[in-house]
Formats: structure tokens, C-alpha cells, sequence
């Protein structure tokens, strides 16, 4: 038997062709919103990956440090490091701010790391260019993604820091890139005030005759100190020992420490569930958005591709054709087009995704998942197409 | 050979009830014996392509009775079963304009109907390839509809008619776009293939200058048929091909 659907497609080729590529693009634009999603993800889970810790310790009952902020005490490392189970324990600030290089600036997360070496947690596990930071201030290692290169001096607040490494997808859950500067650095960046502020602090609390006592030398000036200088971090990132699990250290903390303190598993269903789960909707509405206009747009062509076929169905009807070949047909033509539109999208999305400033991940799932997604689409956009042409009476081909 | 062919009796057919019906087709009565070719004569609204539509199986109507070939077809509101199966099988048409399918060649084109009945793919672009041969086009087997002539594409829109031997052919002015040629070439291989196959045709048509070469003609006005004898001239002999 002939295959009338092939035939037609031969026949029309040029047709289907550009028809196909235009779908396809669309096809392609909702792969890359997918792919932006699963970068998303996978940035979220890279931020955890690359901390190096097994636990986090923020700050009671936030969802610190990623979600909401978390201030600690900078000294309390030392007692949870004490607890059983718990291997290492660092400090840790994030920041994410504007960081000038030059006229420019970039957005970055500034991550403030604890003296240490290489391994410590909090520490860019791998560089690709350059050095660690060896010395107590004034250095940083920066993503590549940055666009910083190595030596190049950066503005962080008011200090000045030479790149001396370069990490490659060091990336907050935001997609910017990371920068890594000594720990007293970055508290001193984080709660920074201008000159001003604190001239003014300083002879407001002078003024204030409970601060300022006759009789207690030296009062003032401490008082004075603790306020222009700052003792917390926003979590401490804790590695445990391999025989113990992350519910026995963590409980211990909890209770004796009063911290809230989160495992790999929490802290992942945080950022995925709770950091981004917006930004996940938002895409998910622009993927069932893009899945109506690809189906209307697939419904409208094969219905005006039907349409343009009645007297031929008509006549295909009066000689005896079945109406299930033709529904087959029409049917047919609608999933060529959507095999069509797919390739021509998988191959869009592939090419395009590195061009995006965030991550775009494709994974073969959601490449499968669209592919049925478009059949899907196509045999559902065929069905007002297949409705019309058997509803065509083979004596309109008599007249 | 008295009861082959079509036969109908007392054919009518009423669109509408009450007083708003319409009678398009009033006790007709027709018989078209195998290897006959026969006129079907009468102005617009006269209830030709009613006739033509009952006689095709593609509307019902509203009572008598139609034979094709000893079996009973319809008789007053029964029908057989399968109509499309009967249109496959044992009604060609041919229409005023050619309807091939653009997306099959001309020998695809005829191939179709049997592959539709089930014929194997090879026998039936054979039996195709062996009526375009017969009508003059086997030159053109695998040109596209757009590729042919007017007359050519006649041609392979008659062999379509014929591919599968049905007993009965339904012409609907099969001559209306052609000059007087190419109109006289077209009766003569409707009458070739009429003698050659046995087939009974019945042909609509205004055109005057094919009138002549009918044996028998029926006049149909308002729904009424009158049967004459017609002048039965052979088609001109210099009109046998058709030319491209």
C-alpha cells in the first residue's frame, strides 16, 4: 500500500521543511527554558558540592546561609569542633555584592574562607590557574566566569585584592560566579561602614555619659572597638567523621549550642525547594505556555495543510479510502513535522546553551521527555484536522 | 446478459419534509447494459448529479430500487452494507475536472483503487501500467498530475475510473474542459473501454458537440427522466489521440 502521508511530504517537502524549523525553534527556545531550570539545580548543588561540608551551622531557626541570613559568633567553631564526630570545622561568609574591576563591575558572590590550606571546607577545591591564597588579606581567587584573570586587582568595599587563582564553576544558586578572600576580610566587607558613619557613632557613644564613665578608664574605648569591628559569620561548615552520620553530629550541636544545623539532603531540598523554587514555577509556566503555542501552532498548519487537501480527500473518500487512512495520513504528517521541529530544537538548544550568561544544563531526560512531549502535542494538535477531514462528504468530489 | 449492468426502477429522491420537501429525482428509471455508453442530458437543477449521487452510492435515496450486475443495492430505504467497498469496487468515476492526488505520480494515481482492495503493490501498478499503456500515456507513468497535459491528465483520471474492471463507470462531464478534439478522443476511449472491459457508462454532460455519438440517451428535467434514442455517430476518427 502507498504511504500517502510520505508521499504528500515528498511531494511538499520545502513545506514541511521550513514549517519544521520554525516549530523547531520554538521546540528549541522550551529545551533551553528547561535546561536554564536544571542550570539552576545543578548550580544550587554545585554551591554545596564545593563547600566541602558535610553540615551547616547557621544561626538558629533561619535557613541560612543560602536562603535567609545567619550571623554566629566567629569563636563558636571552636566548641563545635570539640563535639563528637565532627573531623573539621571553618568559618564562612557569603556576601554577594558588586565587585569593581576598574570602570567595571561584576556581580559575584564573595565567600570569606578561614585560614587554612587546601581541603579545609569552604576552601575552591580545584583552581585551573594560579595559587591558593597564602597570605591574611588582600588576595582572592576568582571564577573564571568572573572574567577576572590572574593579577588583576578588584575593588571589594574599600580595599583592593590581586587575583592570584582561578576556580571554573564556582557559582552561587544565583549563577554568580564566586569570589574567594581571607576571613577577616570578608567580615570586615560585610559590616563595613563608611568613615563618616562611624566618626559619628564614635562621638555619639562618647556622648553618652553611661558608655563614657569618669571613674572607668578604658570602657570607651573597648565599647568603641566592638563596634567598629565585627565577630560574626554567617555559618560554619562542618566535615564529619566516615563513622558517624550527620544526624549524630548534628544533634549534639543543636542541643548544647542552641544552632540550627543542616545536612546535605536539607540544605539541597532548601535551595532547590525554597531558594529557587520561584524562579522554577515561573520557568515551568513559561514551558506550558511554550507547550500551548507549539501544539496551537502545530494544530493550526496540519489543520490549513488538511484544508487545502479537501477535494483530494474528498476524493480519496469516493474511491473507497478508508477513513483511517486518512486520519493515519494526517496523523502521520503531524508527527513528521513534530520529529521534524525536535531535531531541528535539540540541535538549537545544543548550540545555543553556551552562548546563555547562566548555566544551561540539557540532560538526555528532558530531551526524551520533550521528544514524547512533542509527539504528544502532535497527535492532539491532528485531532481537529483528522475531525475535519472525515467529516468531508466524498460527494463534494462529484459537486 | 439482461440483467447485468445497472438497472434502477422507480428511483426518487426528496430533500427536506413537509412542505418545504424538495423532489429532486421523481420515479426515475435507467438501464445501462454492459459495453454501453450512455447519455445523461438536462439543464442545471435538473437533478443530474442527484441521479449521479445516488447511481455512486454516496447518497441514500428516498425509495425505488437500484441493481448493479443481478445484486440489489437498494430497495426502498435498504442498502447494502459496505457503500465505500461498493464504490471501490464496483464504481469508477470520472469527473469534469481530473481530482488526481498531487502527491502520487500518474501510475500511482490508477495504482491506488487496487491497493485499496488489497491488490499486491506489484499487480496493481501493473494492471495500471497496462490501462495508461491502452490510453496513450504510458510515456508519462512517472510524471506528477502537475507535470501533465489537460489531456493527459484525463487520461490517467479515466484509467483510474477503470483500474479495477468495475462494472459500471459514472462520467460527470468528463469532456467540459476540453476542445471538440480533445471531447471526441475522450468518448472514443470511453466507448473503447466500454466494448473492451464490458462496462456499463453512464456519461453527464451539457456538451453538444459529444451529444451525437450516444446510442441512448436519457433527458432529465425536474427530476423526471425520458428515455431517446440518440444519433449513436462514431467519435471522429482524427480525435483519437489526444495530444499533450
Amino acid at each position: 500500500m502507498i504511504n500517502l502521508a510520505g508521499r504528500d511530504i515528498l511531494h511538499a517537502w520545502g513545506k514541511f521543511i521550513f514549517t519544521g524549523i520554525g516549530l523547531g525553534l520554538l521546540i528549541g527556545v522550551t529545551l533551553t527554558m528547561a535546561g536554564v531550570y536544571r542550570g539552576m539545580v545543578s548550580d544550587g548543588r554545585i554551591l554545596l558540592d564545593n563547600s566541602g561540608a558535610d553540615l551547616w551551622v547557621v544561626q538558629k531557626d533561619t535557613l541560612g546561609p543560602y536562603a535567609e541570613s545567619s550571623s554566629i559568633p566567629d569563636d563558636l567553631w571552636r566548641g563545635v569542633r570539640t563535639i563528637p564526630g565532627v573531623a573539621q570545622a571553618a568559618n564562612v561568609t557569603y556576601l554577594t555584592m558588586q565587585v569593581g574591576k576598574g570602570e567595571q563591575d561584576v556581580r559575584a558572590m564573595v565567600v570569606g574562607i578561614a585560614a587554612g590550606s587546601p581541603g579545609v571546607p569552604g576552601w575552591p577545591p580545584h583552581l585551573i590557574a594560579g595559587r591558593q591564597i597564602t597570605r591574611g588579606h588582600y588576595e582572592a581567587v576568582a571564577d573564571l566566569a568572573s572574567g577576572f584573570q590572574l593579577g588583576d586587582v578588584i575593588r571589594i568595599r574599600r580595599n583592593r585584592y590581586t587575583v592570584v587563582g582561578l576556580t571554573r564553576r564556582m557559582v552561587s544558586s544565583s549563577g554568580d560566579p564566586m569570589v574567594f578572600i581571607p576571613l577577616k576580610d570578608a567580615q570586615e566587607a560585610q559590616f563595613l561602614k563608611d568613615n563618616d558613619a562611624i566618626l559619628m557613632q564614635r562621638r555619639r557613644t562618647g556622648a553618652d555619659p553611661a558608655f563614657n564613665r569618669a571613674g572607668t578608664p578604658g570602657l570607651l574605648d573597648a565599647i568603641v572597638a566592638s563596634q567598629t569591628s565585627n565577630r560574626s559569620v554567617n555559618a560554619i561548615l562542618i566535615r564529619i567523621h566516615p563513622q558517624f552520620t550527620p544526624q549524630e553530629v548534628a544533634d549534639p550541636i543543636q542541643r548544647w549550642k542552641r544552632l540550627t544545623v543542616y545536612d546535605r539532603a536539607q540544605m539541597e531540598d532548601i535551595l532547590v525547594g525554597k531558594l529557587i523554587a520561584t524562579s522554577a514555577r515561573q520557568i515551568g509556566m513559561f514551558l506550558v505556555i511554550l507547550a500551548l503555542v507549539s501544539a496551537a501552532i502545530v494544530a493550526f498548519i496540519i489543520y490549513t495543510l488538511t484544508m487545502d487537501k479537501i477535494r483530494e480527500i474528498a476524493v480519496l473518500k469516493l474511491i473507497g479510502t478508508r477513513n483511517r487512512s486518512i486520519a493515519g495520513m494526517i496523523l502521520q504528517q503531524s508527527l513528521v513535522l513534530g520529529v521534524i521541529g525536535f531535531v531541528v530544537g535539540k540541535i538549537t538548544a545544543t548550540f545555543a546553551a553556551p552562548l546563555f550568561p547562566r548555566y544551561v544544563l540539557l540532560i538526555p531526560l528532558d530531551s526524551i521527555m520533550g521528544f514524547f512531549a512533542v509527539l504528544g502535542i502532535c497527535v492532539l494538535a491532528s485531532v481537529v484536522a483528522i475531525h475535519m477531514a472525515l467529516r468531508v462528504d466524498p460527494a463534494e468530489a462529484i459537486g | 446478459m439482461r440483467d447485468k449492468g445497472i438497472r434502477i426502477e422507480n428511483l426518487s429522491k426528496r430533500f427536506g419534509k413537509g412542505d418545504t420537501a424538495v423532489h429532486a429525482l421523481k420515479d426515475v428509471n435507467l438501464r445501462v447494459a454492459p459495453g454501453e455508453v450512455v447519455g445523461l442530458i438536462g439543464p442545471s437543477g435538473s437533478g443530474k448529479s442527484t441521479l449521479l449521487k445516488c447511481l455512486g452510492a454516496v447518497i441514500d435515496p428516498s425509495s425505488g430500487r437500484m441493481m448493479l450486475d443481478d445484486a440489489t443495492i437498494y430497495d426502498d430505504g435498504w442498502k447494502v452494507r459496505d457503500l465505500r467497498a461498493l464504490r471501490r469496487d464496483k464504481i469508477g468515476f470520472v469527473f469534469q475536472a481530473p481530482y488526481l492526488i498531487p502527491f502520487l505520480d500518474a501510475t500511482d494515481n490508477v495504482a491506488l483503487l487496487p491497493m485499496l482492495a488489497g491488490v499486491p503493490n506489484g499487480v496493481a501498478r501493473r494492471r495500471a501500467l497496462e490501462l495508461l499503456t491502452a490510453l496513450d500515456v504510458q510515456h508519462r507513468t512517472r510524471a506528477m498530475p502537475s507535470q501533465l497535459s489537460g489531456g493527459e491528465q484525463q487520461r490517467v483520471a479515466i484509467a483510474r475510473g477503470l483500474v479495477n474492471r468495475p462494472p459500471v463507470i459514472l462520467a460527470d462531464e468528463p469532456t467540459a474542459p476540453l476542445d471538440s478534439q480533445r471531447a471526441m478522443a475522450v468518448i472514443r476511449i470511453l466507448n473503447d473501454m466500454a466494448r473492451r472491459f464490458e462496462t456499463a457508462i453512464i456519461v453527464v454532460t451539457h456538451d453538444e458537440k459529444i451529444i451525437p455519438t450516444f446510442k441512448r440517451i436519457y433527458h432529465i428535467r425536474d427530476g423526471v427522466t425520458h428515455e431517446e434514442a440518440g444519433a449513436g455517430r462514431e467519435p471522429d476518427a482524427a480525435a483519437s489521440r489526444l495530444q499533450g
